[in-house]
């Protein structure tokens, strides 16, 4: 007991003062250079020059389904066609890719040989872009993404 | 000085402890939290939403990151380029990946394009990239559960 006294008495006190300082100013380091950022990703596309001029088709290849997006005169959506055909919405564009090439989209599937070639007028927002491709190329069920078509190709420009 | 001596034997210790746990908390929380990826992502891109834009696996290697405007410039390495002037800073990428020994093919074409954009501006750059040999693309959109 003597000695637990002794110790209490001769207890040395820490100086918390520096510490509290350097930890402060981490934290509105932190707090400063925080960044909140929206979380992104990406639609992956192969696209060689040479397949604009595509080489003589094979008995394997499946000929490219046609998606063409009009543009109104504010460059907002005016149509969707696919292989000549009017499209309602995109929602209706998967539809009829999903009747096409059937939900299957494993190894050798018709889904994966398939192309979708997207003729896209020049003035046409974006976004509408990446609407159809996302039409194109999967759909979300019960929170799991189901792929549907892999190979996506736009047509060469046309300024107009 | 008075009230410095009175400050001393008879003062009330503030106890710290929670405070500083607090603290140590958020450090750890904002250390967590920050990016210290070298994404080149700028506040003038809008960028499409789409719910299968999953964020990529892995890292992609050395990509060249273009990011197309609203207005139709091109912002390449933070600066705002015409998009029919990119040719040249393309030409330039790909002679420095020549020299260290890669095929402009194997590179990725990151391509942040605002949603308001021309698609026929996009499809401008990429055939511009083509022209120079690049022919991997990532077209990039915001990740958005409900479109």
């Amino acid at each position: 007991m003597a000695r637990r006294e002794s110790q209490l008495s001769e207890k040395i006190e820490i100086n918390m003062t520096p510490m509290i300082d350097v930890v402060f100013q981490l934290m509105s380091f932190f707090m400063c250079s925080l960044k909140v950022v929206a979380p992104e990703g990406d639609f992956d596309i192969r696209m060689p020059i040479a397949a604009a001029a595509a080489a003589a088709p094979d008995d394997q290849q499946v000929p490219p389904v046609r998606v063409k997006l009009s543009a109104g005169p504010d460059g907002g959506l005016a149509g969707i066609a696919m292989n000549g055909t009017p499209v309602a919405d995109f929602d209706d564009l998967r539809k009829r890719i999903i009747g096409l090439v059937g939900a299957d989209s494993g190894p050798n599937s018709l889904a994966e040989k398939t192309e979708v070639e997207l003729d896209c007028d020049y003035a046409l927002k974006y976004a509408n872009v990446v609407r159809a491709i996302t039409a194109v190329s999967g759909r979300v069920n019960n929170g799991q993404v189901v792929e549907l078509i892999r190979k996506i190709k736009f047509t060469p420009p046309k300024k107009g | 000085m008075a009230r410095r001596k009175s400050g001393g034997p008879g003062a009330t210790e503030i106890d710290m402890t929670p405070m500083i746990d607090m603290t140590f908390q958020l450090i750890t929380f904002f250390m967590f939290v920050m990016n210290f990826s070298e994404a080149e992502q700028d506040d003038r891109i809008q960028l499409p939403s789409s719910q299968l834009a999953k964020p990529t696996e892995g890292v992609i290697e050395k990509p060249i990151t273009l990011q197309l405007t609203n207005g139709g410039a091109v912002i390449y390495a933070g600066e705002l380029v015409p998009v029919r002037d990119i040719g040249g800073y393309l030409e330039r990428e790909k002679s420095v990946m020549l020299d260290s020994g890669r095929e402009p093919n194997s590179a990725t074409v990151i391509v942040r394009a605002d949603g308001r954009a021309k698609a026929g501006e996009v499809q401008d750059i990429i055939r511009i990239c083509q022209e120079k040999g690049f022919e991997r693309f990532a077209l990039r959109a915001q990740y958005d559960e409900k479109r």
